[in-house]
């Protein structure tokens, strides 16, 4: 009976695939539903793939058709699997709930269901970049999931939006390229496609020596094709249009979910198809590491600079973009554990930022600039506590989930002669830089704006952004107050992918 | 080195071709050359997969009934399935980056991306 749950991981991806065509031709207001309870659902069989790989203590395969291992198709369930997409699921879920209010003003209301096919679509990609043991597979959905993102942009249909998702579409495009050329060639030295297979022959080609050089050039290609795509720094330009003008759910959406996939499937290579040892040997990792560094210091610096609230907050993502990529350079086992961590923080604490500051944005009379926020928090409480939580949790202040990270990230570091002092300097210059920013906002939103006599309006909210909010706000206390479980689960899976 | 080159040259060719294309799709202020760079750095790739697949003096992976099949009389089938693949993902890549070079062209009449994005700064949306 229990064996059973293996059908869960293709049952969630099927089905939101299902949904999509379906919620083309409900009516608008049955494909939000059908989409809340496709994403619910989901979580609920992601959570049931994490306990039962928890309670037999190894992972599955589960084969697609009617061929074993070397031909077929196959997804794969672990501990980090089920972890990744319960985590996923509920950001998509809360995502999508607290930036309903928005979507009735910034979604022409004949397009409106279509916003909803691609809620089931974008669904449908991030399990299937999470559970797939086949390379082409990640290849077909790293497409489906960047065509899905730009549908979720263009659909505001306004100048700026339509110019930020070409451009988004644009960098995406070189990064699928690049890894579809490494693929290929992973594919010309070894023969395979699934991921245990292709990981035996590269053993072998690092024992014989023979080859080193092409395997070197394609696990480049590979983890630099998805680092563009997930905005690493000097690639990070679409991040402020992308995330500045989309409607607030698609923002939520893209900056806490579409990034984080990319990088999953980057270090599901890492481990499962090159091989951790191996990675670590060559100097690819070092080249991450710069890069995470610098766009740590350089996505801060821009955020500083900007005087729109939405556009501050996307670049900050820029900088937590940067501390991923630190993670994964460090080529150690605790990096990767924290990078993981990372994803998982800034997965729960961006869209609530990106959530609550539209909600202060609407009480604002629409404007985004700080000058007009000033006060916003007392017209709108829940929202300014939902973005102070967001903030605090950015800076790194304890008790927060950034805090957590940050500390993984430190104890990381320490003991890597060479890492340790770069790391830690960095660390400690974007806490004072996210503190410049992000505190400055925080007290701007809470700015006396009453002059006398002339009391502040307030304004109410509706309940999906106040369940958005407290789900999100709960989750990121819950991870700064006791990191360790979620730690030791994301430690297990590791340790399953190896 | 140029033995090597010179024995594999359809994947030299490849190399060079999807070079270009990925060249032409990150500098290229025009739209519609960038999508042409697309297309071109996709099909390099679709070249790569071909020329790697193929097996000097057999046939087409399509079974004869009447013949009983043998593995060596064929050639790969998997690359070809894998183009197949690839072009379906860039023939709907390319649609949706076309429809949005309408939109924008439409909207702002040039296909220079550099002076649209200098029209839609001024744009306030708030």
């Amino acid at each position: 009976m229990m064996d059973f749950i293996q059908n869960f991981p293709f049952f969630s991806i099927v089905m939101s695939l299902f949904f999509a065509v379906l919620s083309s031709v409900l009516k608008p207001k049955f494909g939000e539903w059908l989409a809340v309870f496709s994403i619910a659902l989901s979580t609920f069989f992601s959570l049931s793939v994490l306990f039962y790989t928890l309670t037999t203590g190894e992972s599955f395969t589960y084969m697609m058709g009617h061929f074993p291992a070397p031909w077929g198709n196959e997804i794969r369930g672990g501990v980090l699997e089920g972890l990744a997409a319960t985590v996923f699921d509920f950001v998509l879920l809360f995502s999508f709930l607290g930036g309903r209010s928005r979507r009735k003003e910034d979604i022409p209301e004949e397009k409106t269901k279509y916003y909803f096919v691609m809620i089931n679509l974008i669904q449908a990609a991030l399990l299937a970049l999470v559970y797939t043991n086949d390379l082409f597979t990640g290849y077909v959905f790293i497409e489906i999931c960047t065509l899905a993102s730009c549908g979720l942009l263009m659909i505001r249909n306004v100048g700026r939006t339509t110019l930020a998702t070409i451009r988004y579409l644009i960098f995406n495009l070189l990064g699928s390229g690049l890894f579809l050329i490494g693929i290929s060639l992973l594919y010309d030295i070894t023969g395979h496609l699934l991921m245990e297979n292709i990981k035996t022959e590269v053993a072998s080609i690092v024992s014989g020596g023979q080859y080193l050089q092409p395997l070197l050039v394609t696990v480049s290609l590979i983890l630099i094709g998805l680092a563009i795509k997930s905005g690493l720094f000097p690639f990070h330009f679409w991040m402020p249009d992308t995330y500045g003008y989309a409607t607030t759910s698609s923002a939520a959406i893209l900056s806490g979910l579409v990034s984080k996939a990319y990088i999953f499937l980057g270090i599901k290579v890492i481990f499962r198809v090159i091989g951790f040892d191996v990675v670590a040997s060559t100097h690819i990792l070092n080249v991450l590491f710069i890069f995470g560094l610098a766009g740590i210091i350089v996505g801060s610096l821009s955020a500083i600079r900007e005087n729109n609230i939405n556009r501050m907050i996307a670049f900050s993502s820029a900088a937590q973009i940067g501390y991923i990529f630190v993670g994964i350079g460090t080529g150690t086992m605790a990096g990767m554990v924290a990078a993981i961590f990372q994803i998982f923080v800034h997965a729960v604490t961006k869209p609530m930022l990106f959530i609550s500051a539209s909600r202060l944005v609407d009480v604002s009379g629409g404007k985004k600039q700080f000058s007009y926020l000033q006060g916003s928090a007392h017209r709108n409480r829940l929202a300014g506590f939902a973005f102070t939580v967001g903030a605090m949790s950015m800076v790194g202040i304890p008790l927060f989930g950034g805090f957590a990270a940050k500390v993984a990230f430190a104890t990381a570091a320490v003991g890597d002669s060479k890492r340790m002092i770069p790391t830690i300097l960095v660390l400690a210059i974007s806490t004072v830089l996210n503190t410049i920013y992000f505190l400055r906002t925080v007290m701007r939103i809470y700015m006396p704006a009453e002059t006398a006599g002339n009391p502040v309006a307030r304004s109410g909210n509706r309940w999906p952004f106040i369940f958005a909010v407290t789900g999100f706000a709960a989750v990121n206390i819950l991870l700064g107050v006791c990191p360790g479980p979620v730690l030791d689960l994301i430690e297990k899976g590791l340790s399953m992918f190896g | 080195m140029l033995n090597n080159l010179a024995v594999n040259y359809e994947e030299a060719v490849a190399m060079i071709l999807f070079g270009i294309g990925f060249c032409t799709l990150l500098f290229h202020r025009n739209l519609v050359k960038k999508i042409i760079g697309l297309n071109i750095m996709d099909t390099a790739v679709y070249l790569f997969l071909a020329s790697m697949g193929y097996i000097e003096g057999r046939r087409s992976p399509i079974a004869d009934p009447s013949v009983p099949a043998s593995v060596s009389a064929f050639i790969n089938p998997i690359p070809s399935g894998l183009v197949l693949t690839g072009i379906v993902v860039s023939v709907s890549v390319t649609a949706i980056m076309l429809a949005l070079t309408i939109k924008l062209y439409k909207r702002y009449h040039t296909l220079n991306l550099d002076e649209i994005y200098m029209f839609a700064k001024n744009e306030d949306i708030g």
